[in-house]
């Protein structure tokens, strides 16, 4: 438990949770969606200015546990500068690494800064708060204005 | 800290005097069991409390020598069956003092309260009708009469509470008046701790000529309850917080009100004749209990209610009422922690907030070290909107529990805020 309680909260997670990267409201967002995890009343709200199908903004706000906050964040820094359809990717792999049973190899060889979250699948009661903000992501991008993964 | 590191059945003060911890703690095998290679520390009883061993034994008992459908059997096994069902309900209503009549099963707090809704609230509340609840109730006490109110064009009114979590007289007096019909309020709260006032609020009710539910699945398993004596028209209770199974639960309602509601479903045993140009319901309380029923359910539900009259309620409020204000007062010296419900007259719930740490994130910290508190709305939404928390961290006490137990989980809590800090 002790290991797999680390696995999950990492340096890099706890580090994002306190100081979260692209914090703050966006006013010349394009898209924008809010998502909400009913169950634990975390809520987030992801704003992205794209221009010619690449992503050139995001911002995140709202409140939630230490891995929807550092989910939020490290997705962020991971979206700036990438186009929507890598974007769009990126989260079915998300999707991927955070719900693959856990007996299973995961190859993190192409995961980057998304590997941290490979310790998630071990609490399957977190697997919502780390997916929140990429759900809520998506739907912004697909312009459908609330997400929930309740 | 100022507490005594002795084994607990040597503790000096107070309740635990006429407590032995140990043995009652032996009672209970999940107990003795290791959860993340730390001896478990339950402090989810507001959930859900664990069973003694002589609940789980009736139940095995009940089907492996009693087993048979009750009622209108000839044979040996369902007459044996029907009777302990039967003296099931004696105890339940003597617990309570009650008339057995006057008690229904049902599968807990949640289908008690809809139960009443859907017979007693459809057929004497209509348009314009005034519903009261309070700020503090489960969501299982909010949405059945948001339901009828939508239906009815009946009107819900909301007692608020204050900072501390507590509702006053003075206000619910002012909400009474010739439009209320029912009054329906948490005796003690879930996420709060807090002891309502209802005996109080039970009789300004009845001189309003309205009817008064009282929610009870956070009181019978804490205090003493005499339904007589408080004079409530319905009080409902949950078994698995009382320490018998889940499924299994019960509705208890004045004598003339049952009489007077119709049937909730139809089906076999609610019915004295069935016809089809006219059928003939059951007595009470045969009339609200259709279809077969969860009978090893009310054997092991029978059999809690006797372990815990066998320690004595009134021990057991006095013992978890110390547990608390230990866990209380060693609490008050963490700087990071906000405890959510300061009620003067509250009970075995400690709720709190953590200035550093989200409830989810401790909730999975503490796991690791064994302790079992929940984390979340606790089913009471409108709680959390008053203290503008998206969620608390509960631990919940029971009379199993220890004040050592207590101090792992705050060393537990100490460790979190320093990880996050
Ligand atoms: C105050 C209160 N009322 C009602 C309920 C509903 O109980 P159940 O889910 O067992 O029906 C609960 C359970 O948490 C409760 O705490």
């Amino acid at each position: 438990m002790k290991n797999e309680l680390n696995d999950l909260y990492q340096e890099v997670i706890l580090d994002h949770n306190k100081n979260p990267r692209n914090f703050g409201d966006m006013h010349d967002a394009n898209h924008s969606a809010a998502g909400h995890n009913p169950l634990c009343g975390d809520h987030i709200d992801v704003d992205l200015k794209v221009k010619d199908g690449i992503i050139e903004d995001v911002k995140f706000h709202g409140a939630g546990c230490a891995i929807s906050k550092a989910s939020a964040s490290i997705m962020t820094t991971t979206l700036i500068g990438q186009s929507v359809e890598e974007a769009k990717e990126m989260f079915k792999q998300f999707v991927d690494i955070v719900t693959t049973d856990p007996e299973e190899e995961i190859d993190t060889l192409n995961l980057g800064k998304l590997a941290v979250f490979c310790g998630v699948r071990e609490f399957p009661a977190r697997v919502k708060c780390a997916s929140l903000a990429w759900h809520t992501m998506k739907n912004a991008l697909d312009d459908e204005s609330g997400a929930s993964t309740e | 800290m100022s507490f005594n590191q002795n084994s607990p059945t040597t503790v000096s003060a107070g309740a635990m005097m006429t407590f032995n911890i140990n043995k009652i703690r032996a009672d209970f095998p999940i107990l003795q069991t290791e959860v993340n290679g730390h001896p478990l520390v339950y402090l989810d009883n507001a959930a859900s409390t664990q069973k003694p061993q002589v609940v789980i034994d009736s139940i095995t008992k009940y089907y492996t020598e009693q087993n048979s459908n009750i009622h209108r059997g000839v044979h040996h096994l369902s007459e044996l069956a029907t009777k302990l069902y039967e003296n099931a309900r004696k105890t339940i209503a003597k617990f309570i003092s009650a008339d057995p009549k006057e008690i229904i099963y049902t599968r807990g707090a949640t289908e008690s309260i809809n139960l009443v809704v859907s017979t007693y609230g459809r057929k004497f509340i209509g348009e314009g009708d005034e519903i009261i609840i309070t700020e503090m109730e489960h969501h299982s006490n909010i949405v059945p009469w948001q339901m009828l109110c939508e239906e009815k064009g009946a009107k819900l009114r909301i007692l608020r509470m204050n900072d501390n979590g507590e509702i006053s007289i003075d206000n619910f007096k002012e909400m009474l008046n010739e439009k209320t019909k029912f009054v329906s309020i948490v005796h003690i709260s879930n996420s709060l701790g807090t002891i309502n006032p209802v005996k109080e609020m039970i009789d300004l009710t009845h001189e309003a000529g309205a009817v008064f539910l009282l929610d009870g699945a956070q009181s019978i398993q804490h205090v003493a309850v005499d339904v007589k004596a408080l004079d409530c028209d319905f009080f409902v209770v949950s078994g698995h917080k009382l320490y018998g199974p889940t499924g299994i639960g019960f509705l208890y309602g004045k004598k003339e009100f049952l009489e007077a509601m119709p049937p909730y479903q139809g089906g076999g045993d609610m019915i004295l004749s069935v016809n089809f140009e006219k059928t003939v319901f059951n007595e009470v309380p045969y009339k609200f209990e259709a279809g077969t029923p969860n009978i090893a359910g009310a054997v092991g539900l029978a059999e809690a209610i006797k372990y815990i009259d066998g320690i004595g309620i009134d021990k057991i409020a006095a013992y978890e009422t110390e547990l608390l204000d230990y866990a209380t007062a060693v609490v008050a010296d963490i700087p990071e922690l906000r405890i959510i419900g300061t009620a003067a007259n509250k009970t075995s719930v400690l709720s709190f907030v953590l200035s550093n740490v989200h409830p989810h994130d401790i909730g999975t910290f503490l796991n690791a070290d064994g302790v079992a508190i929940r984390t979340g709305h606790h089913c009471t939404e409108p709680v959390m909107h008053k203290f503008k928390i998206p969620a608390t961290s509960r631990a919940s006490i029971s009379f199993y529990n220890t004040k050592e137990e207590i101090d792992v989980f705050v060393a537990s809590v100490k460790k979190v805020i320093k990880m996050f800090s």
